[in-house]
């Protein structure tokens, strides 16, 4: 029996390993591989959040010359844009909400030991800490990181000689993404496969918390979409590198003919957005999973309607694959075709209207308790609604002809992809960490961060949908040389004032965080009273997650005040409870 | 309270197999999305006209190209395959099985060679791939190369990713064969083998719908 087990052993519930390299850094734990996603995406948005202040910086201050890039020309504009989008998208909005939180709570959530594929979760991490690293060096390369922003249109992304970072950088831009795509999609799998065969006994698909489902559905989100960018991405290094004309028309560069003919720059786009499209909602979905949770859990109420919720997320999801069009209503499409994919997505205004309208009636007569893990949940339904209601106006072709080229999109999916989703991850952080590192955050400190990035999210992104409306214009690097753009200088002065301020306040976050670790208070068990599996555990969670046990739930994940019960919280596992109708 | 708790049960060979199976029916949907996007390209790029600078006229670039007849015979050599990679799976599950009632042990005592369908499809996977480049190396003879119009940059490039999935069985049979000789489990292997067999199977129908594609919508 004992070589049995051992074999059992080898193949999945490995021994906690006890040297550095194994524990920390080559580890098979997810909860490590959670903390590893969460800390590159940490590194990452710092790297983004610089960028976009350089760009801030230049907007208001053309002249001056800025650190590591000097003075700032309209080519080097560009890479910036599309480094902080790149960075941004993928290395923070993807990895820290889903590859972060997910990998580490997923498994806890369910009532397992581990993902059901723990070798590969750790090439997941580091295949997608490669992908990171390819990205970063297309900046110190010959001529710099490319030009054509995160979505790479062609042609300008599919020729070598289209601009200054168009040739090793745009190569490394692109290779970076296609290794990101293998290790999402690795990633993806392995939630897929635990979600379905790993859960406890009693834990059925409806006990599972809100955060699994959006978990859940993010990763089959990821499963669809990756495939179809990486498609896209080798087709366009084969353009670029091998002679082929995908992506490529007939076109010349300073008066010669490349060579390419009759490929379709819109090929590209739909490939792009047909990805594209998803990847807003496998930035936002862990967001939206993390916000009903919580507000939950400090409403001391059950999630208002569980199962509209999960048939709202999953509707998000599938709708989501129908509206791609709507990037490209300015690429001369059919006004039928534009018809029915504006159609779908104002549709997809009914499961996100449904999914706020229940987080209202959640925290409706709720005993609310304030503490700073609430106060970015309800931070996260303000720029949920805020960001939502300029959809609909760009998802109207004629109002989008107009809008598309200016600011107003910029607003609208920065409140709702950007700052929505990482109030997302600052409210999983602030209710996790005690968990994960088994103390208190500060909470002075946090309200502090809380009330600072709340004010300075709106003082940038309110004026940018002015700025739009008055035909300010995106992408470019001048906001001093064109006499009506220049009339709008002082909207661009006082965003990127919010812009140094906001940035600085995320230190505040920044410090609580490290000093939180080594000097927090001790967190119990159960420190925020709630109802899920992580907190049966002990704090921080064994290697194995309950200790050579396995959770038995026998109630559903949102079992606040419930009358007849000694306390107002029903744990999952504890004795079943009558239904209350 | 004290939550109501369970031992953790080891996971016995149906378990992990079963998890094995449900992972790589979950892993094929991206390769499926991968080649499904592939598809729409062709489709998309071979219905555009291409501006013609000399005469500045609208004309059609896709140019049908014959397909060497050699990728007949890899067609037979990887069906020939996929029906010994079956028997494969078929023998060293029955032995994996036989293990588990007789001895229990989990710990494979068998000689590595009596696997003579896993060699032989081993064998017949390097074939194709082989057969694959020497199709290659016809296309270019014929002036065909990646480059020259757009319907042979699609044939070099599905038949490339395709290669590029197969070889991957490839090393996946590899590893099985090498785990004998680290004494790996039989049954460990056994389930690389089992999952190893559906993605097999699963390239042999991917490329039969590969082939049709670059013969009957060219």
């Amino acid at each position: 029996m004992a070589t049995h087990e051992s074999a059992a052993h080898a193949s999945h519930a490995h021994a906690a390993p006890q040297g550095f390299i194994r524990k920390w850094i080559f580890s098979l734990d997810h909860k490590v591989i959670g903390l590893q996603y969460y800390f590159l995406a940490l590194t990452a948005v710092f790297v983004g959040m610089f960028l976009s202040l350089l760009m801030r910086i230049h907007l208001i201050w053309p002249t001056a010359t800025l650190p590591f890039f000097g003075e700032i020309k309209p080519e080097t504009y560009l890479s910036l844009l599309t480094m902080h989008g790149t960075i941004m998208v993928f290395f923070v909005l993807t990895t820290a909400p889903q590859g972060g939180f997910g990998n580490y709570f997923l498994p806890i959530q369910i009532g397992a030991p581990d993902m059901a594929f723990p070798v590969l979760n750790m090439l997941s991490f580091w295949t997608t800490f490669l992908g990171f690293i390819v990205l970063l060096a297309a900046f110190v390369v010959t001529g710099g990181a490319p030009l054509h922003g995160w979505t790479g249109y062609a042609p300008l992304s599919a020729l070598q000689s289209a601009g200054p970072g168009e040739g090793l950088g745009a190569d490394l831009w692109i290779t970076s993404i296609a290794i990101f795509c293998i290790g999402a999609l690795m990633g993806a799998l392995n939630f897929i496969t635990t979600t379905l065969d790993m859960r406890a006994k009693g834990m059925t698909m409806m006990r599972m918390p809100l955060t699994v489902w959006a978990w859940f559905v993010t990763a089959i989100l990821g499963l669809l979409a990756f495939g179809v960018l990486l498609s896209a991405g080798i087709l366009l290094l084969m353009d670029r590198n091998l002679g082929t004309s995908f992506f490529v028309p007939l076109v010349t560069v300073n008066g010669q003919l490349t060579g390419h003919k009759g490929g379709s720059p819109l090929l590209w786009q739909h490939l792009f957005w047909f990805f594209g499209h998803p990847e807003v909602y496998i930035a936002i979905l862990p967001a939206m999973g993390m916000c009903s949770q919580l507000l939950s859990v400090f409403s001391r109420k059950p999630i208002f309607g569980y199962k509209a919720m999960v048939y709202a997320i999953m509707a998000i999801g599938f709708l989501g694959f129908m509206v791609w069009g709507h990037h490209m209503f300015m690429s001369g499409m059919s006004p039928y075709t534009a018809f029915a994919f504006s159609i779908m997505t104002m549709g997809i205004g009914v499961p996100s209207a449904i999914k706020t309208f229940n987080w209202l009636g959640t925290l409706m007569r709720g005993r609310i308790r304030f503490t700073s893990p609430m106060l970015f949940a309800i931070g996260f339904v303000s720029l949920f609604v805020t960001g939502g209601i300029s959809g609909p106006f760009l998802a109207q072709p004629v109002l989008d002809i107009y809008l598309h080229e200016t600011y107003f999109v910029i607003a609208h999916f920065h409140l709702i992809m950007g700052v929505a989703s990482i109030f997302g991850i600052f409210a999983a952080t602030y209710y996790w960490f005690p968990k994960m590192f088994g103390r208190m955050m500060n909470e002075p400190l946090a309200k502090l961060h809380f009330w600072l990035t709340f004010v300075g999210a709106y003082a940038i992104f309110m004026p940018m949908h002015y700025y739009g409306m008055s035909a300010g214009l995106r992408r470019y690097s001048q906001s001093t040389e064109v006499a009506f753009i220049l009339r709008l200088l002082p909207i661009q002065r006082f965003i990127t004032i919010a812009a140094f301020i906001t940035i600085a306040s995320q230190f505040i976050f920044v410090i609580n965080l490290f000093w939180s670790m080594f000097k927090g208070a001790k967190a119990s068990d159960n420190p925020w009273e709630a109802t899920t599996l992580e907190w049966i555990t002990a704090t921080p969670p064994p290697h194995d997650n309950f200790g050579g046990r396995t959770p038995v739930v026998n109630n559903g994940p949102y079992e606040y005040s419930v009358p007849g019960t000694p306390r107002d919280f029903v744990m999952q596992t504890d004795p079943e409870i009558k239904p209350k109708h | 309270m004290e939550p109501e708790i369970s031992r953790v049960g080891l996971l016995d060979y149906g378990t992990r197999l079963r998890r094995a199976r449900l992972g790589l029916l979950v892993a094929l949907i991206p390769v499926l999305m991968l080649f499904v996007s592939f598809t729409s390209a062709y489709v998309v790029r071979q219905g555009l006209p291409s501006l013609d600078p000399r005469t500045n006229n609208l004309i059609r670039d896709w140019i049908p190209v014959a397909l060497p007849r050699l990728l007949l015979l890899n067609t037979f050599v990887l069906l020939v395959s996929s029906v010994s990679m079956e028997l494969a799976r078929r023998q060293i599950r029955a032995r994996a099985v036989m293990e588990t009632n007789s001895t229990g042990t989990g710990v494979s005592s068998s000689d590595p060679t009596r696997m003579p369908w896993l060699g032989m499809t081993l064998v017949l996977g390097f074939a194709f791939l082989f057969g694959q480049w020497t199709a290659w190396k016809q296309l270019a003879a014929n002036g065909f190369y990646v480059s020259t119009t757009p319907s042979s940059s699609f044939i070099y490039l599905l038949t490339g990713a395709h290669a590029a999935h197969l070889l991957g069985g490839v090393v996946a049979l590899l590893i099985a064969s090498v785990a004998a000789l680290l004494h790996r489990s039989l049954k460990t292997r056994s389930i690389v083998v089992d999952v190893t067999a559906w993605y097999w199977h699963f390239m042999a129908l991917l490329w039969i719908y590969i082939f049709g594609l670059m013969k009957f919508v060219s």
